[in-house]
């Protein structure tokens, strides 16, 4: 008999046969995803966690015996009131009698769920989506930092005494103060003695001795170590560079977006975010909706509720302009804003609109996103012809050096293509295919 | 995790252990223990153990792969492992305590959060329940090879790996995923006759040819001679009879015969057919293993505890966890699913002792042969050694276990309204209920009896199999189209399979190869 200890083994045996799972079903796996993503909020968008997908692909067949047609035989325990010839009402349902032995496995098994890693549902979430290097990286002083050595000093903890800097600064005192060094006295006391043992030369032996009085004093008087010495090592907390990004999600609420408008909008945005956080540590959204006039909101008055009223762009410029200068310092933050409108916008607000880009918030942002939403029917081309106002003005921003792109979505399907297009790209490239 | 790794204060004279923590020391103080009682008490006979302590991340590994510690790579394994895990973790199903593998050594798995006490049920269990059954069992005898099954599986996983390398990983999977369809097929149910040498061929030829000379008589010479048999083909039955027709073990024809099949295709059918018997008399034998790997843990936990080796209160952690593994609930219980393997093996192993021991004159008259014959041991290893599940509750299962579960067997044909009860615990059922279970456990009754029949190699090669029917119960439809298309392509041409009830063909299904296997 031998005891084995297998704990210690590396573990993941399994781990081959997952991904090869996770490969066969990836098809299948990849609508479930977005499927669960959707039903989420923004920021729980990436999480992980169950995923159900429809059985059919990841099926394993076999032949075994269905259900209905033919008689069945049961044995079954507990037998309390029948006796031999009792008929019993089938139960609804149909198997027979408690179903002792119903289907065998893989029969009614119509969904299988499991819980993906967080890793792998972000990337089936952003499959072959190139992230654009567009990270500005800020000195921030607050709440992230790290201990660098600094030199040293001469105070501190215990713990951080540096033995051989303090030995170095007491070697150096010794030499100046000229501190006798044990053996240098050992020396002189064996010399004494040899000299009293002769008894030849008194004088000699007395000023010896004399001297090593001396000496002897010395060293009381200079300290091996003195406080002067010690040197403690230094660390000084040194701001970590943090690269954050503020995300601001603008979105036209009034009377001509509908739901289907927002879910498309909603998508765009959690594909935003995503693609923030897998880039910055903090991310940080803010949500305008706008009519006539912009006011921020929480994420579910964002989506949820609705508005009355005209459609002012600018408002919410505006007031993305003031929370910026608030809150986001644009040397401290990578701004990042995706605006969703079904382009609706007053005439006379277009130029308006188009000055507040120009001149505050493209340079502010790293990168403005425009997204036109439309109705769900439109067969594509037609409805693309059909330019919207505001289109047409912000059309004219666009240009390879600026950071800016517009995209017009009609379809829940097309929102993920947009996005990729958007993002494959480098910013500063032009927008507009 | 309770585990220390310190030595453990040394028990008192006698005890085993105290308290629930273990260490590698004391698992070799409590093996030794186990094997005085098991080997010498119970008379066991053991392959060598080999026990490796698991941790449970580990314990859902070994599930993915059927417990066995090699397996080749293939996408269905992961997702039994993404299933237990999702359950393992949901909190909807607990793991095993252990896991055995029917090989030599026998690897015995523990996990390690187990107590001292689970420990000690464990190693009885496993490595001495379990493991007399796999050496002494006839079904394992016949069919699996204890020493050569890891090596064969290291083969079987390199083999594969290597396919993957040279014919591409999707090609590969693709081909398990058509062999894997048809795996429950993939079994010889009976030995195979062996083809004869020549001494023997000419003996046979020889005895014939005296048997003829012997019976001669030249009236028979003026017999007129009567119509050649009606709708006999020659050729046909000489087709079939070369090929080996009907062949129920799908795989095997399929390895020997297919035509389009490459040498490493045919060499993949083998392993996974191969596997396949491996695990046949595993499924034959469920309740008898489990039964006899239970009352093993039983006799043994007990005697440990009269013989002062473990504390009374490690007897009430074990009796808590015996109980609730040999539960039966009833049939209108929710949690009812089905016969316990586990409560039915160990009651009919108990009903054996008490006959041996101390029969009634019912025992006596049912069973003549072993009523009173003391040596209940001797009767149990005898079982053990002879009889798979079917045949051991024709055989054993006792009238008064069948008052004690109350078992009644239910009769349910689709075409009436109600159900049926058609026997009870009484005189006149005894013999119906018997025989009722026994089928139940018939693993050859289970599987539908699916054989292919015909194949014209000449014409236009479609594969013909049939399944017969019994009782009436069909295969389910849309599973048996995918498993026959999976066919199809391993086969490369077309594939029919009729259900057939008697001389009535009630079901055709056809299919036809997609792209072919590179």
């Amino acid at each position: 008999m031998h005891i084995i200890d297998r704990r210690l083994d590396p573990g993941g045996k399994s781990l081959a046969n997952r991904q090869r799972f996770i490969r066969r079903a990836r098809g299948l796996l990849r609508q479930a995803v977005r499927d669960a993503a959707s039903s989420r909020a923004i920021r729980e968008v990436g999480d992980g966690g169950a995923v159900s997908i429809p059985a059919g692909d990841v099926h394993e067949p076999s032949f075994h015996a269905g259900s209905g047609a033919g008689t069945r035989d049961h044995v079954l325990p507990g037998n309390k009131t029948y006796s031999a010839g009792d008929r019993i009402q089938r139960p609804p349902g149909g198997q027979g009698g408690g179903g002792s032995d119903g289907s065998p496995d893989g029969e009614g098994e119509d969904s299988f769920a499991f819980v993906l890693s967080r890793e792998e549902f972000l990337d089936l979430f952003l499959e072959d989506l190139e992230l654009p290097n567009m990270a500005k990286r800020q000195i921030m002083g607050e709440d992230k930092e790290r201990r660098v050595p600094a030199g040293f000093r001469t105070t501190g903890s215990p713990a951080a005494l540096s033995v051989s800097r303090t030995l170095r600064r007491s070697l150096s005192r010794r030499i100046a103060l000229k501190r006798p060094s044990p053996a240098e006295l050992d020396a002189l006391r064996h010399e004494l003695e040899i000299l009293e043992r002769s008894g030849s030369d008194v004088a000699a032996a007395e000023a010896l001795r004399e001297r090593i009085g001396r000496l002897e004093k010395r060293l009381l008087v200079v300290p091996f170590i003195d406080p002067v010495d010690l040197r403690f090592r230094r660390l000084d907390a040194v701001p970590e560079p943090v690269a954050r990004a503020a995300m601001f999600c603008l979105m036209d609420v009034s009377g001509s977006m509908d739901e289907h408008m927002k879910d498309l909008a909603k998508r765009f945005f959690s594909l935003l975010y995503l693609f923030l956080t897998k880039r910055y540590k903090r991310v940080e959204i803010v949500f305008i909706r706008h009519t006539h006039e912009a006011k921020e909101v929480d994420e579910e008055t964002f989506f949820k509720s609705r508005e009355s009223g005209g459609t002012v762009v600018s408002s919410a410029l505006k007031e993305m302009a003031r929370i910026a200068a608030q809150r986001f310092p644009a040397d401290q933050w990578n701004i990042y804003a995706a605006q969703a409108s079904d382009g609706d916008n007053m005439s006379s607000d277009n130029a308006l609109a188009i000055e507040l880009l120009r001149d505050t918030i493209l340079p502010m942002s790293q990168y403005y996103a425009y997204l036109e939403v439309g109705r769900g029917t439109s067969d594509g081309i037609g409805w693309v012809r059909q330019e919207t106002g505001l289109w047409r003005a912000y059309e004219r921003l666009v240009s390879p050096n600026v950071p800016m792109s517009m995209r017009k979505v009609g379809d829940r399907r097309d929102i993920y293509p947009v996005f990729r297009e958007l993002f494959e790209k480098k910013a500063t490239t032009k927008g507009k295919s | 995790m309770s585990l220390s790794r310190r030595r453990s204060a040394p028990p008192p004279p006698g005890l085993l252990f105290e308290g629930a923590d273990w260490d590698f020391d004391m698992l070799s103080r409590i093996y030794a223990a186990v094997e005085e009682v098991g080997l010498e008490e119970l008379g066991l006979d053991i392959y060598p153990n080999q026990i490796e302590v698991i941790t449970s991340e580990q314990m859902l590994d070994a599930y993915a792969s059927t417990g066995m510690p090699l397996f080749y790579k293939h996408w269905s394994f992961g997702k039994q492992f993404l299933r237990n895990e999702t359950l393992y973790r949901k909190g909807w199903q607990s793991l095993a305590y252990e896991i055995v593998i029917n090989s030599s050594p026998c690897i015995v798995y523990i996990m390690e959060q187990n107590t001292a006490t689970m420990q000690t049920l464990v190693l009885a269990h496993a490595a001495f329940g379990h493991n007399h059954f796999f050496k002494n069992n006839y079904v394992f005898r016949q069919w699996t090879d204890a020493d050569g099954i890891h090596d064969y599986l290291a083969f079987a996983k390199a083999y594969i790996a290597s396919c993957e390398e040279r014919h591409g990983a999707d090609n590969v999977e693709r081909f398990i995923d058509a062999a894997h369809a048809l795996m429950s097929h993939g079994i010889h149910r009976s030995p195979r006759r062996q083809p004869m040498d020549l001494a023997s061929e000419q003996r046979r030829e020889r005895e014939r040819r005296e048997h003829g000379e012997r019976l001669f008589n030249d009236l028979w010479r003026t017999v007129p001679e009567g119509r050649k048999r009606a709708g006999a083909r020659p050729e046909e039955e000489r087709r079939r009879a070369l090929l080996g027709l009907p062949e129920e073990n799908v795989l095997y024809f399929l390895e020997k015969v297919a035509p389009r099949l490459q040498p490493w295709q045919r060499e993949i059918l083998r392993i996974v057919r191969l596997i396949a018997q491996y695990f046949y008399p595993q499924r034959q034998t469920k309740v008898m293993n489990e039964g006899c790997a239970t009352y093993t843990h039983h006799r043994i936990m007990g005697r440990l505890h009269e013989t002062g080796r473990i504390t009374d209160g490690a007897f009430l952690e074990f009796l808590h966890s015996h109980t609730s593994v040999v539960m039966q609930p009833e049939f209108d219980d929710r949690r009812y699913g089905g016969l316990n393997p586990y409560a039915l093996g160990f009651a009919m192993m108990e009903d054996i002792e008490r006959i041996c021991v101390a029969p009634t004159d019912e025992d006596r008259h049912w069973f003549p042969d072993i009523a009173g014959k003391g040596d209940h041991m001797a009767v149990l290893r005898d079982a053990w050694a002879n009889y798979r599940d079917e045949s051991f509750v024709s055989q054993f299962l006792s009238p008064h276990l069948i008052r004690k579960l109350r078992l009644f067997r239910l009769v349910d044909d689709a075409r009436a309204d109600e159900v049926v009860v058609s026997a009870i615990h009484d005189e006149r059922g005894y013999r119906d209920i018997r025989r009722a279970l026994g089928r139940h456990y018939d693993v050859s009754r289970q599987d539908p009896n699916i054989q292919v029949v015909d194949v014209d190699l000449a014409g236009d090669r479609q594969l013909l199999l049939r399944h017969e029917m019994v009782d009436g119960i069909r295969l389910e439809p849309g599973d048996a189209s995918r498993v026959l298309q999976h066919l199809a392509d391993l086969w490369g041409y077309g594939v029919r399979l009729v259900e057939v009830e008697g001389d009535a063909i009630r079901a055709t299904h056809d299919a036809q190869p997609r792209r072919p296997f590179m």
